[in-house]
């Protein structure tokens, strides 16, 4: 497997708060991998220095071998570095159509606003959101919004996608609706970093998992590797999950 | 409203307009160039303020400066037509200038300093006396003729200009650019994260929005024959083709140009019929207009109202 993404001795302050401290790590074209960790750990703060929305104070990132350190969000859409936003960003007056239009018109590269709407419905009905295609976006459910963002990033044409928290907020049949459409599009070839609170999404989802703790990676290794790891459990799970988890997976 | 009926409703007005030589006085003359120059304003403004949802009150520096540089180049012995054409360049490359710094702020702050231009310029250009005149003004070389024939002309002329910045409109809303900055408009981060160069979009913005007002600036020189600072550089006017424009329904092709036509027939209603509080009162139909009607005139739904009224007239009757 080829790296696609490499984060190396990244780090940003805010100030005083070390928000990303001395972080290095690579992705792989086309795996999954999860970043967890406790709130406030720098999981969002990561996110923004990939795809340029904070520069970092120091540090480098690469991708695809080329040094993207300085980019600046609208490049690095173009690019194929999309991300999709914990709190979702729709246009709200535009339609749904429109919203993955824009996605794909500008991050994906359509010469025309016409074939831009083609690509659009395409992406709609990829995601199961071809019914609400003339609505407007500000009319859709949490769930539909996030699902929205979904389409709106995979019509830019990600190579690499990063998922901030698309499950909070939704229920449990909603989860398992979004599940199947991140495996859909990991089926794409698209390298997925999920950022994810829901140790049973990370658990179904992910071949790799990195914990952030105070902005440094305190573990990285398969998510049953991690549920054990003592600093992991210490940082973010807790012991009474561990236990109840390594219970659960024994027993069953 | 489907497209081709807002061009052809464009093209109804747009005749009317460029015939009243022909039906009307020459009251109703000058009240066509007005309303064709206020439109050509009104349709630039709506490209930064409108499409991309920027507040800008720059409209009289672009406009005061057109009508120096128009001025400046005609009395330097260029002919009229091609100091019109330099006039609009050379705004057009103060705005996109000048819009690589102001376009860092945002909604108020970029109000403010968008007012703060229009006095930053009026100011330098009434202290700069040995090149504008200071506060004496400028003369400028009459057409001849005789006044309604001269009128004539710069209906065309205004109506021609207020062409180009329809034609302007069309071709942006329809483009790539267009749908960057209606989403730079709805959700300026998104735009960004979506891959739209925010930044470029909003200066050509900015630069299309000043563009036309450099024109009509140069051609409303030529036309009066004099100009001066305090004229030029009034800050009524950056703040009435706004109104204009959120009055007939910003971000539209057809919204300046029915706010435009409203508003200046309105304001022409009071000065007539009521001397003394003719501001006033257009102070307060503006006001209400605002509240009530936010998307502007175009936003409401006639055939609700239509819909309203057959349903309310229907019951009356079958009481009765």
């Amino acid at each position: 497997m080829t790296t696609i993404l490499v984060a190396e001795k990244l780090s940003r302050n805010f100030g005083g708060i070390q928000a990303i401290d001395d972080l290095s790590f690579a992705l792989s074209e086309g795996e999954i991998v999860a970043l967890i960790g406790p709130n406030g750990a720098g999981k969002t703060t990561l996110v923004n220095l990939l795809t340029g929305v904070v520069k970092p104070s120091s540090g480098r990132i690469r991708f695809q071998g080329e040094d993207v350190t300085a980019q600046r969000p609208f490049e690095s859409a173009r690019r194929g570095l999309a991300r999709t936003f914990q709190i979702v960003q729709p246009f709200p007056k535009m339609t749904v159509l429109e919203n993955v239009a824009a996605g794909a018109l500008f991050g994906g590269g359509e010469p025309s606003v016409a074939e831009a709407m083609a690509v659009a419905r395409e992406q709609l009905e990829f995601m199961e959101l071809a019914s609400f295609a003339d609505r407007p976006a500000s009319a859709l459910t949490l769930a539909g919004r996030k699902r929205l963002e979904l389409a709106k990033s995979m019509a830019m044409r990600p190579k690499v996608l990063m998922l901030d928290e698309v499950n909070a907020g939704l229920n449990s049949s909603e989860i398992d609706g979004a599940l199947r459409l991140i495996r859909k599009i990991a089926e794409r070839g698209v390298t997925i970093l999920v950022i994810e609170h829901l140790m049973k999404v990370v658990m179904s989802l992910a071949e790799r998992v990195l914990v952030l703790h105070h902005g440094k990676l305190i573990a990285e290794g398969s998510a049953a590797n991690m549920v054990r790891d003592k600093n992991v459990i210490e940082a973010y799970l807790g012991e009474k999950f561990a236990r109840r988890f390594t219970a659960e997976t024994i027993g069953g | 409203m489907a497209r081709w009926q807002q061009y052809a409703l464009f093209a109804v007005w747009l005749i009317l307009l460029a015939s009243t030589p022909l039906w009307a006085s020459n009251y109703i003359v000058r009240l066509a160039i007005t309303i064709a120059m206020f439109t050509a304003l009104t349709l630039s403004w709506n490209f930064i303020g409108g499409f991309a949802g920027y507040p800008s009150f720059s409209t009289a520096a672009f406009f005061g400066l057109g009508c120096y540089a128009g001025a400046l180049a005609q009395r330097a012995g260029v002919p009229m037509v091609l100091a019109w054409a330099i006039a609009t360049l050379f705004v057009g490359a103060f705005a996109a200038a000048l819009g690589a710094i102001i376009l860092r702020l945002r909604g108020h702050y970029f109000a403010i300093g968008s007012i703060g231009v229009v006095e930053v310029v009026r100011l330098v250009v009434s202290s700069w006396g040995s090149l504008t005149g200071g506060g004496d003004g400028l003369n400028l070389p009459l057409l001849s003729g005789g006044p309604n024939a001269v009128a004539r002309i710069f209906l065309l002329v205004m109506i021609v200009i207020m062409l180009a910045a329809f034609l302007a409109t069309v071709v942006v809303d329809r483009s790539r650019l267009g749908f960057g900055l209606r989403c730079i408009q709805q959700n300026e981060d998104a735009a960004n994260m979506v891959g739209v160069n925010t930044t470029r979009y909003k200066i050509i913005a900015y630069t299309l929005s000043a563009l036309f007002c450099g024109t009509v600036g140069a051609a409303y020189a030529s036309w009066t024959g004099y100009i001066d600072p305090t004229e030029s550089f009034s800050i009524l006017l950056s703040i009435k083709i706004p109104v204009m424009c959120l009055l007939g329904g910003p971000g539209s092709v057809l919204g300046p140009i029915i706010g435009t036509a409203a508003f200046t027939l309105l304001e022409e209603l009071f000065w007539a019929n009521f001397l003394d509080y003719n501001r006033a009162i257009l102070g307060a139909v503006i006001v209400i207009l605002i509240f009530f009607l936010p998307g502007g005139l175009l936003a409401i739904s006639y055939r609700d109202i239509a819909a309203r009224i057959a349903s309310l007239s229907r019951p009356r009757k079958a009481a009765a």
